[in-house]
Protein backbone atom coordinates (compact mmCIF):
# COMPACT_ATOMS: atom_id res chain seq x y z
CA UNK A 1 0.00 0.00 0.00
CA UNK A 2 1.00 3.51 -0.89
CA UNK A 3 1.27 5.89 2.05
CA UNK A 4 -0.56 8.94 1.30
CA UNK A 5 1.87 12.08 1.22
CA UNK A 6 -0.03 14.46 4.29
CA UNK A 7 0.87 17.58 5.84
CA UNK A 8 1.69 16.91 9.68
CA UNK A 9 0.47 19.34 11.79
CA UNK A 10 1.20 22.02 13.29
CA UNK A 11 4.24 22.62 10.68
CA UNK A 12 6.21 24.46 13.47
CA UNK A 13 8.81 25.69 10.72
CA UNK A 14 6.32 27.61 8.18
CA UNK A 15 4.84 29.39 11.28
CA UNK A 16 5.64 32.89 11.97
CA UNK A 17 6.57 33.10 15.51
CA UNK A 18 3.69 35.39 17.59
CA UNK A 19 3.70 36.70 20.85
CA UNK A 20 1.15 34.17 21.85
CA UNK A 21 3.08 31.27 20.52
CA UNK A 22 6.14 32.10 22.00
CA UNK A 23 4.97 32.80 25.19
CA UNK A 24 3.12 29.47 25.45
CA UNK A 25 6.06 27.41 24.51
CA UNK A 26 8.28 29.76 27.47
CA UNK A 27 5.59 28.89 29.63
CA UNK A 28 6.44 25.14 28.82
CA UNK A 29 9.93 26.12 28.92
CA UNK A 30 10.25 27.90 32.01
CA UNK A 31 8.27 24.70 33.60
CA UNK A 32 10.74 22.19 33.09
CA UNK A 33 13.63 24.73 34.13
CA UNK A 34 11.92 25.49 37.05
CA UNK A 35 11.80 21.57 37.97
CA UNK A 36 15.68 21.60 37.79
CA UNK A 37 15.61 24.32 39.35
CA UNK A 38 14.44 22.83 42.45
CA UNK A 39 17.67 20.98 43.09
CA UNK A 40 19.50 24.31 44.18
CA UNK A 41 16.36 24.64 46.81
CA UNK A 42 16.83 21.28 47.67
CA UNK A 43 20.74 21.62 48.22
CA UNK A 44 20.47 25.03 49.88
CA UNK A 45 17.71 23.91 52.51
CA UNK A 46 19.84 20.43 53.57
CA UNK A 47 22.81 22.30 53.59
CA UNK A 48 21.18 24.70 56.22
CA UNK A 49 20.35 21.97 58.12
CA UNK A 50 22.98 20.23 58.02
CA UNK A 51 25.57 22.56 59.07
CA UNK A 52 27.39 25.83 59.12
CA UNK A 53 30.51 24.86 56.77
CA UNK A 54 27.76 22.86 54.31
CA UNK A 55 25.76 25.99 54.53
CA UNK A 56 29.07 27.99 53.97
CA UNK A 57 29.60 25.73 50.61
CA UNK A 58 26.30 26.40 49.04
CA UNK A 59 26.11 29.92 49.64
CA UNK A 60 29.67 30.63 47.90
CA UNK A 61 28.11 28.69 44.83
CA UNK A 62 25.14 30.51 44.60
CA UNK A 63 27.27 33.68 45.51
CA UNK A 64 29.26 32.92 42.75
CA UNK A 65 29.54 34.88 39.26
CA UNK A 66 27.71 31.43 37.54
CA UNK A 67 25.65 31.12 40.76
CA UNK A 68 24.31 34.70 40.60
CA UNK A 69 23.78 34.14 36.57
CA UNK A 70 21.87 30.80 37.37
CA UNK A 71 19.93 32.67 40.49
CA UNK A 72 19.23 35.45 37.83
CA UNK A 73 17.78 33.40 35.38
CA UNK A 74 16.20 31.40 37.75
CA UNK A 75 14.39 34.25 39.71
CA UNK A 76 12.82 35.18 36.24
CA UNK A 77 12.03 31.76 34.94
CA UNK A 78 9.75 31.60 38.58
CA UNK A 79 8.33 34.89 37.86
CA UNK A 80 7.53 34.76 34.54
CA UNK A 81 5.82 31.05 34.91
CA UNK A 82 4.22 32.50 37.71
CA UNK A 83 2.44 35.98 35.53
CA UNK A 84 1.62 33.70 32.64
CA UNK A 85 0.41 31.15 35.05
CA UNK A 86 -2.18 33.68 36.73
CA UNK A 87 -2.85 34.87 32.59
CA UNK A 88 -3.96 30.62 32.30
CA UNK A 89 -6.10 31.28 35.72
CA UNK A 90 -7.88 33.52 33.96
CA UNK A 91 -8.37 31.79 30.65
CA UNK A 92 -9.46 29.04 32.81
CA UNK A 93 -12.09 31.35 34.94
CA UNK A 94 -13.07 31.61 31.09
CA UNK A 95 -11.93 35.36 30.42
CA UNK A 96 -9.52 37.38 28.04
CA UNK A 97 -9.88 35.16 24.79
CA UNK A 98 -10.06 38.28 22.74
CA UNK A 99 -7.02 38.60 19.70
CA UNK A 100 -6.15 41.85 21.06
CA UNK A 101 -6.74 41.15 24.71
CA UNK A 102 -4.41 38.28 24.14
CA UNK A 103 -1.61 40.24 22.65
CA UNK A 104 -2.07 42.97 25.20
CA UNK A 105 -1.67 40.30 28.21
CA UNK A 106 0.89 38.74 26.66
CA UNK A 107 3.24 41.43 26.78
CA UNK A 108 1.95 42.68 29.77
CA UNK A 109 3.08 39.18 31.50
CA UNK A 110 6.56 39.98 30.09
CA UNK A 111 7.04 43.61 30.99
CA UNK A 112 5.70 42.68 34.60
CA UNK A 113 7.49 39.52 34.58
CA UNK A 114 10.86 40.92 33.66
CA UNK A 115 9.91 44.36 36.28
CA UNK A 116 9.40 42.38 39.10
CA UNK A 117 13.20 40.50 38.72
CA UNK A 118 14.39 43.41 38.88
CA UNK A 119 12.80 44.59 41.89
CA UNK A 120 13.98 42.08 43.59
CA UNK A 121 17.55 41.66 41.97
CA UNK A 122 17.94 45.65 43.12
CA UNK A 123 16.05 45.11 46.39
CA UNK A 124 18.78 42.18 47.06
CA UNK A 125 21.88 44.18 46.64
CA UNK A 126 20.46 46.89 48.25
CA UNK A 127 20.10 44.68 50.82
CA UNK A 128 24.06 43.73 50.79
CA UNK A 129 24.89 47.12 50.77
CA UNK A 130 25.28 48.02 47.22
CA UNK B 1 -5.02 -18.31 27.72
CA UNK B 2 -5.64 -14.98 29.57
CA UNK B 3 -8.08 -15.14 32.86
CA UNK B 4 -9.03 -12.10 32.65
CA UNK B 5 -12.47 -10.50 31.28
CA UNK B 6 -12.91 -8.12 28.94
CA UNK B 7 -14.44 -5.65 31.44
CA UNK B 8 -11.93 -6.83 33.72
CA UNK B 9 -9.11 -5.62 30.94
CA UNK B 10 -11.42 -2.36 30.32
CA UNK B 11 -11.63 -1.12 33.73
CA UNK B 12 -9.62 1.93 35.03
CA UNK B 13 -8.30 2.53 31.06
CA UNK B 14 -10.49 5.18 30.64
CA UNK B 15 -10.89 8.32 32.83
CA UNK B 16 -14.25 7.65 34.22
CA UNK B 17 -15.00 10.02 37.22
CA UNK B 18 -11.41 11.39 37.87
CA UNK B 19 -10.53 12.99 34.41
CA UNK B 20 -10.44 16.41 35.90
CA UNK B 21 -8.97 15.40 38.95
CA UNK B 22 -4.56 16.02 37.45
CA UNK B 23 -5.99 19.56 35.99
CA UNK B 24 -7.71 20.54 38.59
CA UNK B 25 -4.63 19.79 41.03
CA UNK B 26 -2.88 21.16 38.43
CA UNK B 27 -4.65 25.01 39.23
CA UNK B 28 -5.06 24.26 43.04
CA UNK B 29 -1.66 24.16 43.48
CA UNK B 30 -1.12 27.37 40.60
CA UNK B 31 -3.15 29.06 43.04
CA UNK B 32 -1.46 28.04 46.11
CA UNK B 33 1.81 28.68 44.71
CA UNK B 34 1.11 32.68 43.34
CA UNK B 35 1.68 33.82 47.11
CA UNK B 36 3.71 31.26 48.32
CA UNK B 37 6.63 32.10 45.05
CA UNK B 38 6.10 35.75 45.61
CA UNK B 39 6.74 35.25 49.70
CA UNK B 40 9.85 33.24 48.54
CA UNK B 41 11.51 35.67 45.95
CA UNK B 42 11.37 38.69 48.77
CA UNK B 43 12.41 36.51 51.71
CA UNK B 44 15.54 35.60 49.50
CA UNK B 45 16.08 38.75 48.18
CA UNK B 46 15.80 40.51 52.09
CA UNK B 47 18.38 37.30 52.88
CA UNK B 48 20.89 38.40 50.30
CA UNK B 49 24.46 37.81 51.51
CA UNK B 50 23.15 36.68 54.81
CA UNK B 51 25.27 34.32 57.21
CA UNK B 52 24.48 31.06 58.51
CA UNK B 53 22.85 32.69 61.69
CA UNK B 54 20.78 34.78 59.75
CA UNK B 55 19.52 32.31 57.85
CA UNK B 56 18.83 30.17 61.03
CA UNK B 57 17.04 33.09 62.64
CA UNK B 58 14.71 33.45 59.88
CA UNK B 59 14.34 29.68 58.90
CA UNK B 60 13.78 28.97 62.95
CA UNK B 61 10.46 31.28 63.22
CA UNK B 62 7.12 29.12 63.15
CA UNK B 63 5.76 30.99 60.76
CA UNK B 64 8.64 30.78 57.46
CA UNK B 65 8.79 26.84 58.38
CA UNK B 66 4.92 26.80 57.74
CA UNK B 67 5.11 28.58 54.75
CA UNK B 68 8.61 27.12 53.66
CA UNK B 69 6.48 23.22 54.02
CA UNK B 70 3.38 24.55 52.19
CA UNK B 71 6.07 26.16 49.24
CA UNK B 72 7.46 22.82 49.02
CA UNK B 73 4.83 20.56 48.82
CA UNK B 74 2.74 22.89 45.98
CA UNK B 75 5.78 23.10 43.74
CA UNK B 76 6.64 19.45 43.83
CA UNK B 77 2.86 18.28 43.48
CA UNK B 78 2.48 20.79 40.78
CA UNK B 79 5.99 20.17 39.32
CA UNK B 80 5.21 16.23 39.69
CA UNK B 81 2.04 17.14 37.68
CA UNK B 82 3.49 19.29 34.83
CA UNK B 83 5.90 16.78 33.80
CA UNK B 84 3.62 14.12 33.33
CA UNK B 85 1.98 16.45 30.55
CA UNK B 86 5.31 17.22 29.53
CA UNK B 87 6.18 13.61 29.15
CA UNK B 88 2.64 12.61 27.53
CA UNK B 89 3.29 15.16 24.75
CA UNK B 90 6.42 14.32 23.56
CA UNK B 91 7.78 10.76 25.03
CA UNK B 92 7.07 7.38 23.39
CA UNK B 93 6.35 4.62 23.09
CA UNK B 94 4.26 4.15 26.18
CA UNK B 95 6.34 2.15 28.46
CA UNK B 96 9.29 5.18 28.25
CA UNK B 97 6.99 7.74 29.56
CA UNK B 98 5.44 5.69 32.46
CA UNK B 99 8.81 4.73 33.07
CA UNK B 100 9.84 8.82 32.96
CA UNK B 101 6.81 9.52 34.91
CA UNK B 102 7.23 7.46 38.25
CA UNK B 103 11.08 8.26 38.05
CA UNK B 104 10.24 11.68 38.18
CA UNK B 105 7.24 11.34 40.62
CA UNK B 106 9.69 8.86 43.09
CA UNK B 107 12.64 11.60 42.84
CA UNK B 108 10.22 14.76 43.65
CA UNK B 109 8.72 12.85 46.44
CA UNK B 110 12.32 12.14 47.67
CA UNK B 111 13.33 16.21 47.47
CA UNK B 112 9.94 17.52 49.07
CA UNK B 113 10.66 14.89 52.17
CA UNK B 114 14.17 15.83 52.27
CA UNK B 115 13.18 19.35 52.19
CA UNK B 116 10.58 19.09 55.05
CA UNK B 117 12.84 17.47 57.18
CA UNK B 118 15.54 20.06 56.82
CA UNK B 119 12.79 22.57 57.48
CA UNK B 120 11.49 21.14 60.56
CA UNK B 121 15.27 20.16 61.78
CA UNK B 122 15.88 23.99 61.53
CA UNK B 123 12.86 25.17 63.33
CA UNK B 124 12.86 22.23 66.10
CA UNK B 125 17.13 23.12 66.52
CA UNK B 126 16.10 27.10 67.11
C1 LIG C 1 4.79 30.38 41.02
C2 LIG C 1 3.57 30.07 40.76
C3 LIG C 1 3.16 29.13 39.64
C4 LIG C 1 2.01 29.27 38.92
C5 LIG C 1 0.95 30.35 39.09
C6 LIG C 1 2.00 28.19 37.95
C7 LIG C 1 0.97 27.97 37.06
C8 LIG C 1 0.93 26.96 36.13
C9 LIG C 1 -0.19 26.64 35.27
C10 LIG C 1 -1.54 27.38 35.25
C11 LIG C 1 0.15 25.58 34.51
C12 LIG C 1 -0.70 24.89 33.47
C13 LIG C 1 -0.35 25.39 32.11
C14 LIG C 1 -1.10 24.69 31.01
O1 LIG C 1 -2.19 24.17 31.24
O2 LIG C 1 -0.56 24.66 29.90
C15 LIG C 1 1.51 25.23 34.86
C16 LIG C 1 2.25 24.22 34.28
C17 LIG C 1 3.48 23.79 34.72
N1 LIG C 1 4.20 24.26 35.80
FE1 LIG C 1 3.66 25.83 36.92
N2 LIG C 1 3.12 27.42 38.10
C18 LIG C 1 3.86 27.96 39.13
C19 LIG C 1 5.08 27.48 39.61
C20 LIG C 1 5.76 26.37 39.13
C21 LIG C 1 6.97 25.82 39.67
C22 LIG C 1 7.72 26.36 40.90
C23 LIG C 1 7.32 24.74 38.88
C24 LIG C 1 8.47 23.78 38.98
C25 LIG C 1 9.19 23.53 40.02
C26 LIG C 1 6.32 24.62 37.85
C27 LIG C 1 6.32 23.67 36.85
C28 LIG C 1 5.35 23.52 35.90
C29 LIG C 1 5.41 22.56 34.84
C30 LIG C 1 6.51 21.55 34.57
C31 LIG C 1 4.23 22.72 34.09
C32 LIG C 1 3.80 21.93 32.85
C33 LIG C 1 4.15 22.75 31.63
C34 LIG C 1 3.32 22.42 30.45
O3 LIG C 1 2.41 21.58 30.50
O4 LIG C 1 3.57 23.06 29.42
N3 LIG C 1 5.38 25.63 38.03
N4 LIG C 1 1.97 26.07 35.87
Amino acid sequence: MVARERPLSPHLQVYRPQITSVLSIVHRLTGVALCVGTLLLVWWLVAAAAGPDAFEAAQGFIGSIFGRLILFGWSWALLYHLCNGVRHLVWDAGYGFELDTLTRSGWLTLVVSIGLTLIAWIAGYAMMGG
Amino acid sequence: MAVRTPIGRARGLGSAKEGTHHWWMQRVTAIALVPLALWFVASVASMAGADYVAMRAWAGQPITATLLISLIVATFYHAALGMQVVYEDYVHPHWVKVVFDIATKLVFFAFAVACIFSILKLAFAA
